[in-house]
């Protein structure tokens, strides 16, 4: 029993969790003939807002309601496994990473993410201000821009081979490259 | 039966038909949302590894969901599978341009590192106690009503 709960409580070898996740793909094709894509739930949220632009005037019952609810079943899921059956090891990083960002000036704390950069005291600083506010604003705006993120471009849109999806992939590498190597260095160093 | 009886009856009909929409829904979301955690992948210090190439994690773990989702696509395809409503599943074609892609994906990307997180994630997070992304997720929502205002402004 406690092998099994030891497996369950993770973390999960790629080779298993990356079928996992992929298997969302087939559930919602064919539990509800649903394409698989989480940042328009951001869109949706600005329609339940009384905004007159027309981007957000259309029915969000009707055509994000189905996905709202897959927002909120991951927020429970996140509980389920982050918390009713945490893994009380850290998080498991790269050797390499961790000296990488010792050199900049963080430690590795095995949480999920940083204490130091994502708690609500850090708000208060200007590291913790720029990666939350400033890294949540891209996230929203750019992943409208480009039409998807990593569930509806890498996933959704690779796997149904659309060419416009590499594409923002290829952006999500050169923004994600450039924001690691030059960007961020910068922001903890302030 | 009086009419009475009927309309409680289609009424109740009517819940439980929208109860199953919902627990579907809401079913397929913890499942994901599990996976996310149990993977790691949901980690800022995972996606560090990611974007410096530090570990095969990452790329394994979505290169498989892509494995997984292509296979599904190809048998929808070939075999005109349908959803179990009975529906046709169809597939339609993204616009062909560039620069949304590219322009917009290179401002996820900056957003995707810096947070370490994308809105699945971000979700996940939050139901695994990590509060402070429910900053990150008001930003977002932030940064879609940005785009809304700018949308007719910026090249697509």
């Amino acid at each position: 029993m406690d092998i099994i709960l030891d497996a369950v409580r993770g973390p999960w070898a790629w080779y298993v969790a990356g079928p996992l996740i992929g298997l969302t793909v087939p559930l919602l094709l064919f539990l509800g003939n649903k394409r698989f894509g989480l940042s328009s739930n951001l869109r949706h949220m600005c329609a339940i807002t009384p905004s007159k632009n027309p981007f957000f005037r259309y029915d969000w019952r009707r055509e994000g309601g189905w996905n709202l609810l897959v927002f909120a079943g991951i927020v429970a899921g996140g509980f389920l496994a982050g918390i009713l059956l945490a893994n009380p090891a850290p998080v498991q990083v790269a050797e390499s990473t961790t000296a990488a960002l010792a050199q900049a000036g963080l430690s590795v704390d095995g949480r999920f993410a940083p204490a130091a950069l994502f708690s609500w005291s850090s708000l208060f600083t200007l590291p913790g201000f720029i990666v939350m506010v400033l890294g949540g604003f891209l996230i929203g705006f750019g992943a409208r821009w480009a039409g998807g993120c990593t569930s509806g471009h890498a996933i959704m849109g690779l796997s149904e081979l659309q060419w416009p999806s590499l594409l923002a992939v290829a952006g999500f590498f050169v923004g994600g490259l450039l924001a690691t190597h030059l960007l961020l260095p910068i922001v903890l160093g302030l | 039966m009086t009419t009475a009886d009927a309309s409680t009856n289609t009424d109740s009909r009517a819940t439980s038909a929208m109860a199953s929409f919902a627990a579907r829904y809401v079913l397929i979301g913890m499942y994901f949302g599990f996976v996310l955690v149990k993977a790691e992948v949901l980690s800022w210090y995972r996606i560090q590894e990611m974007f410096r190439f530090h570990s095969f994690h990452m790329f394994g773990t979505i290169g498989m969901a892509v494995v997984v989702g292509m296979v599904t696509v190809w048998l929808v395809k070939r075999y005109q599978l349908k959803a179990v409503n009975g529906e046709a599943i169809t597939f339609t074609p993204k616009d062909r341009s560039w620069a949304r892609y590219l322009l917009g994906g290179s401002l996820f990307g900056v957003g995707w590192a810096l947070t370490g997180a994308c809105p699945g994630p971000i979700a996940a997070l939050i139901g695994a106690g990590l509060t402070g992304f429910i900053v990150v997720l008001l930003a977002a929502v932030a940064g879609t009503w940005a785009y809304a205002q700018l949308r007719t402004k910026l090249p697509h």
